[in-house]
Parts: C-alpha cells; sequence; structure tokens
C-alpha cells in the first residue's frame, strides 16, 4: 500500500470494520482496515481461524453490511444507506467452500441460474453455460445432477455459476478447502489457467500456506482478536506457475516466513 | 453387483432369474400376492369348517360376488365418486392453505411462535367431534365433509412445509443473496424446490388422513359416498356389502397414495428419497 496504484482498484477498502454480538458482549471481528486491490490481480487473505478473512471476503461479496468505513467495488460504493446495491453486485461473483450447487438444478441450469435470475432467454443462458462448461473443463456433464459429479467437479461447475455474468472480480472462500490433496493441486492449477485466461481480479481465503504462495500475487497475513492485516507479503514469481514451483527455494522462502509469522500470531 | 460375483458357467435363463430375484423391487411382487391368497385360504376354511353366520363373517367367496355386483351398480359408482371428489376438495384446501402458510411460517419466526398454541389446539380437539358444527354451519351435504377432510390433512401439511422452509441450507441462500435475487426469485427458486421433498412427505401423510376425513363425515352425517354406503350396508345387516365398501375404501387409498408417490418421482427426481436408475 506504500505505492497507490494509478488507476481505480477493482475493490478498495477504507477503514472497513466489522462487530458482532450484543451490545452487552460485542465482538470485533475486523478491526478498521485499509486494503486496495488493483485490477487483475490474484490476492490470497491467509491467516489462523477467527482472524476474520472470511468476515473481510463476506463484506466484499456484500453478504454482510460493514459496521463502519467505505468499501468500493470498481470505485463504486456497495452499500448505500444500508442497502446493497445491485449494480455494484453484480461485477462480484462468488464461490464458496460448499460447492453450493442447487440439486435440483442440472449442471447447466446451475451454471445458468444467475442469468435466468437477470432475465436472460433460455437458448442464450444455456449457450453461455456450455461455454462455461468448456472453460473449467467439464464439458459433457452439462445435463447431469450436481449428486453425480465428483467434489472437484462440482466445484468447477460453481467457479463456472460465478463467471456466468462476466463479473470483472471473483471473490473465493476456501474454495478447495474441503477437497483431498491431490484433487486441491489439480483445481490450483485450473485457477490459474482460467484466471489467465479471463483476467479476472480474484481474491480467494484460504489457510493453506502452500496454496497461498503457488496462486497469490500477494498474500495478505491477518491476525486474530481483533482481526487485522498483519504484514503484506509479494510472490514476485513467474507465471504460469507449474506444481513443481514448489520446490523451489524462493517458494520455500517465502512459505517459511509465513510459516514463522503465522505460529508468532495465532 | 452380485451379478458380476455369479460364475460364468450358469445357464442365462437361471442368470436371468437370478439377476431379477436379487433385486429389492421385485420381491414384494411376489409375496404381497402369495399372503393374500394365505389369507384367504384361512379365511375361506374357517368360515367352512366353523359354519359360522353369514352375517358374523360372509365367506371371501360372498364378499367377492358382493364387490362384482357393486362394481356394476352406478349407484355404488356414484358414492365412491363422491368420497373421491370430497377427498380430493380437502385434500386440495389442506394443500393451499397448508402450504401458503407454512411458508409463512417458516420464514417469520415471531409469527409462528405466536400461531403455534392456536395450531396445536386445533389438533388437539378431536375433529371429528367438530362435525357436528360443520353440518349445523354447511348442511348436511358435501361441504361439511370437504372441510373436515382438509382440517385433517392440513397439519401434517402445515409441519411439513415450516420445517422445509426452515431446513434450507444456508449456503443456498448466500448464493441467492450474492446474485442479488428477489424475495420472489428467492421463494420461487430456492425455498419452493428445496422444501419440496418435505411437502411431498406432508401430502403422503395428508391425502390418507383426507380420506379418513371424507369417510367419517360421510358416514356420521351424510347422504352420500361411501361412508354413507358403510351405514346403509349395516343398518340393513349385509354383511358381505361391509366387506365390499370397506375393500373399495381400500383400493381408494392404495390409488391415492400411490399417486402421491409417483408425484414423488415426478417431481423430486434430484432428491435421495427418489433412487437413481
Amino acid at each position: 500500500m506504500s505505492n497507490p496504484p494509478k488507476a481505480a482498484p477493482a475493490i478498495g477498502l477504507r477503514a472497513i470494520e466489522k462487530w458482532f454480538g450484543t451490545r452487552d458482549q460485542p465482538v470485533h471481528a475486523l478491526a478498521p482496515t485499509d486494503l486496495q486491490v488493483p485490477a487483475g490481480e490474484l490476492l490470497v487473505l491467509l491467516g489462523p481461524s477467527g482472524c476474520g478473512k472470511t468476515t473481510l471476503l463476506r463484506m466484499m461479496g456484500g453478504l454482510l453490511e460493514p459496521t463502519g468505513g467505505d468499501l468500493t467495488i470498481e470505485d463504486r460504493a456497495l452499500w448505500k444507506d444500508g442497502a446493497r446495491q445491485g449494480e455494484t453486485l453484480s461485477e462480484l461473483g462468488m464461490v464458496f467452500q460448499d460447492a453450493n450447487l442447487f440439486p435440483w438444478l442440472t449442471i447447466e441450469e446451475n451454471i445458468a441460474l444467475p442469468l435466468e435470475l437477470k432475465g436472460v432467454g433460455k437458448a442464450e443462458r444455456l449457450a453461455r453455460a456450455h461455454e462455461l462448461t468448456k472453460l473449467v473443463g467439464i464439458t459433457g456433464f452439462e445435463k447431469r445432477w450436481p449428486k453425480e459429479l465428483s467434489g472437484g467437479m462440482r466445484q468447477r461447475a460453481a467457479i463456472a455459476r460465478a463467471l456466468s455474468y462476466d463479473p470483472k472480480i471473483l471473490l473465493m472462500d476456501e474454495p478447495f478447502g474441503a477437497l483431498d490433496a491431490m484433487t486441491r493441486d489439480q483445481m490450483n492449477l485450473e485457477l490459474q489457467r482460467i484466471w489467465q485466461e479471463t483476467k479476472k481480479t480474484i481474491v480467494l481465503v484460504t489457510h493453506s500456506i502452500s496454496e497461498a504462495v503457488f496462486l497469490a500475487d500477494r498474500i495478505v497475513l491477518l491476525s486474530p482478536r481483533p482481526g487485522r492485516i498483519d504484514t503484506i507479503v509479494d510472490v514476485p514469481m513467474a507465471r504460469p506457475r507449474s506444481l513443481d514451483v514448489q520446490a523451489t527455494p524462493e517458494f520455500q522462502t517465502i512459505a517459511r516466513t509465513l510459516r514463522h509469522r503465522l505460529n508468532e500470531i495465532s | 453387483m452380485t451379478e458380476k460375483t455369479l460364475p460364468k458357467a450358469i445357464p442365462p435363463a437361471s442368470f436371468g432369474a437370478r439377476k431379477w430375484l436379487t433385486r429389492e423391487t421385485a420381491l414384494p411382487w411376489i409375496t404381497t400376492p402369495l399372503l393374500l391368497v394365505i389369507l384367504l385360504a384361512i379365511w375361506h376354511f374357517y368360515v367352512r369348517g366353523t359354519g359360522i353366520s353369514s352375517f358374523i363373517l360372509p365367506a371371501p367367496s360372498a364378499v367377492w360376488d358382493s364387490w362384482m355386483d357393486m362394481l356394476s351398480s352406478s349407484r355404488a359408482w356414484r358414492h365412491t365418486w363422491t368420497t373421491v371428489y370430497v377427498t380430493l376438495m380437502g385434500f386440495g384446501w389442506a394443500l393451499v392453505i397448508g402450504v401458503g402458510l407454512g411458508v409463512v411460517l417458516g420464514r417469520t419466526r415471531w409469527l409462528e411462535l405466536t400461531l403455534n398454541p392456536f395450531i396445536v389446539a386445533t389438533q388437539v380437539i378431536p375433529k371429528v367431534a367438530l362435525l357436528p358444527l360443520f353440518v349445523v354451519w354447511f348442511g348436511f351435504g358435501a361441504t361439511s365433509k370437504i372441510i373436515v377432510a382438509a382440517v385433517l390433512a392440513f397439519f401434517p401439511i402445515l409441519t411439513n412445509t415450516v420445517l422445509g422452509v426452515k431446513s434450507v441450507d444456508a449456503g443456498h441462500r448466500d448464493v441467492m443473496t450474492s446474485l442479488n435475487a428477489t424475495r420472489w426469485q428467492i421463494f420461487r427458486r430456492l425455498e419452493l424446490p428445496s422444501s419440496l421433498p418435505y411437502i411431498l412427505t406432508g401430502m403422503e401423510i395428508g391425502i390418507v388422513l383426507a380420506i379418513i376425513g371424507a369417510i367419517v363425515g360421510e358416514y356420521l352425517g351424510g347422504n352420500a359416498g361411501l361412508g354413507f354406503m358403510l351405514v346403509s350396508k349395516m343398518n340393513g345387516y349385509e354383511t358381505d356389502g361391509l366387506f365390499a365398501v370397506i375393500i373399495q375404501m381400500t383400493l381408494l387409498g392404495f390409488i391415492f397414495y400411490f399417486a402421491t408417490g409417483a408425484l414423488r418421482r415426478f417431481t423430486i427426481p434430484w432428491h435421495q428419497s427418489v433412487e437413481i436408475k
């Protein structure tokens, strides 16, 4: 944040904070926080549980209203007088830890759901869904029920759904946290490829150090009680990164630094 | 899976039979008729052996004849249709009001807490005892019976709908919120389909209760329907006719019950309560 970006940031936070709980027992989930995410960046929020990383992401996604501060998406306010701004919201796509596909819709219908809610015609939205199944690598599963797909494939469909209306920003809350290690590596590679193909701004929450270092341009390390930004670490490794990058000294130095700092703060 | 472990030497015919038999679904198709035949045989030989009066227990053959007579009589069919009509009307009202109120209560906690004692009260009252009141208000015609059927079927539909709306997955709600869905869209695209398995369970219980309501209503204060037919058979000491009416009622119950079951397969093929092929 020492050198602010010239263009308007994709996401701008100024003194954003969040309190939970009752008047008698308030919990300070996130202390006033400043953060700018430039367009096209892959930013990772990393931290121990209770550090407010999910709270921060859910505020960016409009699922939680900040208790104080200014939150702008593409230079427009996300909240005005306690009301979410629908137009601003449509610049955001969210992916959760669970794929959260609707079990009563087929994969293509799930992917097309956001377009259906926005009133896009059936032929057009299904065409878009098929385009996206290609992008996320699940062609041939368009007519299947979610329960017929593996966890990794369901998460791919969830990413496709978030991309369906072509938002500029993708917010991901531990998207691969429920997957096994091998699938997770695969999904990290796939996410890097999708990010490079679509040129989205991505903010991703994780508690895995290696996932953070592998994916991120920048890692924001948060510390708990109250949640706040501890350090911001740049990851200047070249792209596209292969899984072998994990064996390089550069990767390991960053990972080690993060691990030590995490041990100190949690 | 069991087919795979079978040795290859088994001839195709018996292989097929074996495969068919191992299916769980095939079992009732054999056992049900078998048990029926055994029961009928016991009944037949008991009547034959003891020479019991046909006023007390008519032979199965007499019941069969009486039922066949019934099926060929237009009067009996008119009574049957009356009961079908009363059941479906009562069930329909229970469905509309039960689901409508259930959705509202499932969403609004304070309203649920406020209305709950009254809803429970309507369940604790023996509803059949309300029938004379309904007759006073709405006469001996179909209306009073439709109301009894509706009141009986209403409760399971309501409680299951409330449960269904409350069980909507929080993650699914997050998806709809992040997509800026309107309240109507959330209801139409999330709450309703998500509650459908619960509503169908309520309907399966409700339809059976609606038949009971219709028949008891006709029995106690009617001049038409299978319940009324039961009373006139009893008054005429036609025990075989009584049995015939009971058979007719049972078949009606089966048809309604399986129709709602078929509705489940048709409307929620995605749900785990419907087996995947």
